[in-house]
């Protein structure tokens, strides 16, 4: 190893920490012995008070639907800032011109692979959006399915080419349906403001519940998650998109 | 009672694991995935947390509704922490292409962005 010092510092500072850590650990009470109030009251109320069998869910979007908030947030900005750093290009101009990105298919990809992974594009579509819907219901939601999602346009990059990809997922309106979807947790939550209640309470109607809870049950956390999840499918195609068109601008380069 | 001491074990070697493959890595890419590996070590210690012995997944859709089952505001904690990791991955990896444009290395040690 070239840094010594360094290894030195770090088998320290390792050692430090193993040590603490163990010592917190034993003194931890046992799960036995954790009395977790709030985890008693959300399983065993939530299917009574907020209509969602998903108690995950319900904590997320409702219960601690504020915390969600930033974490969506979380989200949205760090897409923007890899979206700038990814656009400071010293290339020259007209780099980013159309037919600049003309890349053919692929590398790679078979007939078997193309054929077979159209074939899975629509199943892809439809189960995303399902994990979306359901949110509420089963595991799911709108941070999963949306990545589901945005996995589509990426098989039919792999099947077709960069063009297809580029056609389908416009960049202009993809910011502006990732804002909309951020925009209307924070706009959801703030109609609870002029219903006289609290940031982010549940004011719309609960829907059916007891055994026959729904896809509209739970208020306003079907709605949610549905933002989230237009939110988080824009975001990550927003993502995939700028590390494919570096990629390829990298390849027009020769680099 | 010892699946818990186990469980904060594995947490505590994916931590140290990931921080000295961050300290020894010769590769940006390489030190992205080993925060990667750090993180994981904070799932594995919020699941271990969270659990119940006999508790089943908060999720009442096919089961009679119950106290019996695992924290699912722990559950609700970890979702987050995925969702921040996997961004966050986004962000390091462009700044990644960012340097290795700037620098023409990968490697960390030799990258050197002060010019005086």
């Amino acid at each position: 190893m070239r840094h010594p010092g360094r290894m030195g510092i770090f088998f320290t500072g390792a050692a430090a920490v193993a040590a603490l850590y163990a010592l917190s650990a034993i003194r931890l009470p046992g799960p036995e012995d954790v009395r977790g109030e709030y985890m008693r009251i959300i399983n065993g109320e939530c299917v009574t008070f907020r209509h969602v069998t998903d108690a995950v869910t319900a904590v997320n979007f409702d219960f601690r639907g504020f915390d969600t908030l930033g974490e969506e947030f979380i989200l949205f900005v760090s897409v923007m800032g890899t979206l700038v750093l990814l656009r400071q290009t010293d290339a020259k101009p007209g780099a980013w011109a159309p037919d600049a990105l003309s890349p053919g298919r692929a590398v790679g990809a078979s007939d078997a692979l193309r054929v077979w992974i159209l074939a899975m594009t629509g199943p892809t579509v439809l189960f995303g959006i399902y994990t979306v819907i359901h949110g509420q219901l089963t595991p799911g939601g709108g941070f999963q399915g949306g990545v589901i999602l945005a996995t589509a346009p990426l098989l039919l990059y792999l099947a077709e080419s960069f063009d297809v990809f580029r056609r389908i997922t416009s960049h202009r309106y993809l910011e502006i349906v990732e804002a909309v979807g951020a925009g209307a947790y924070g706009v959801i939550g703030l109609l609870a403001l002029f219903r006289g209640r609290e940031f982010m309470a549940n004011i719309f109607h609960l829907g059916k519940g007891g055994n026959d809870i729904n896809l509209f049950s739970g208020g306003t956390i079907p709605v949610i998650n549905a933002a989230v999840g237009i939110e988080v499918t824009a975001g990550f195609v927003l993502l995939l998109y700028a590390f494919l068109q570096e990629m390829l601008e990298r390849k027009e380069a020769g680099s | 009672m010892i699946y818990f001491y186990a469980a904060m074990a594995v947490a505590a070697w994916l931590f140290l694991v990931g921080v000295y493959g961050i300290v020894t890595s010769r590769n940006l890419i390489h030190l992205c995935l080993c925060l990667v590996v750090v993180q994981a070590s904070t799932y594995v210690l919020l699941t271990a947390v969270g659990y119940r012995p006999g508790g089943i997944a908060p999720i009442f859709a096919d089961v009679k509704q119950t106290d019996k089952a695992v924290d699912p505001v722990i559950q609700a904690l970890m979702l987050t922490d995925i969702v921040v990791e996997a961004t966050v991955v986004a962000l390091l990896l462009a700044l990644t292409v960012q340097i290795k444009k700037k620098t023409g290395t990968l490697n960390p040690d030799k990258v050197n962005l002060m010019r005086g």
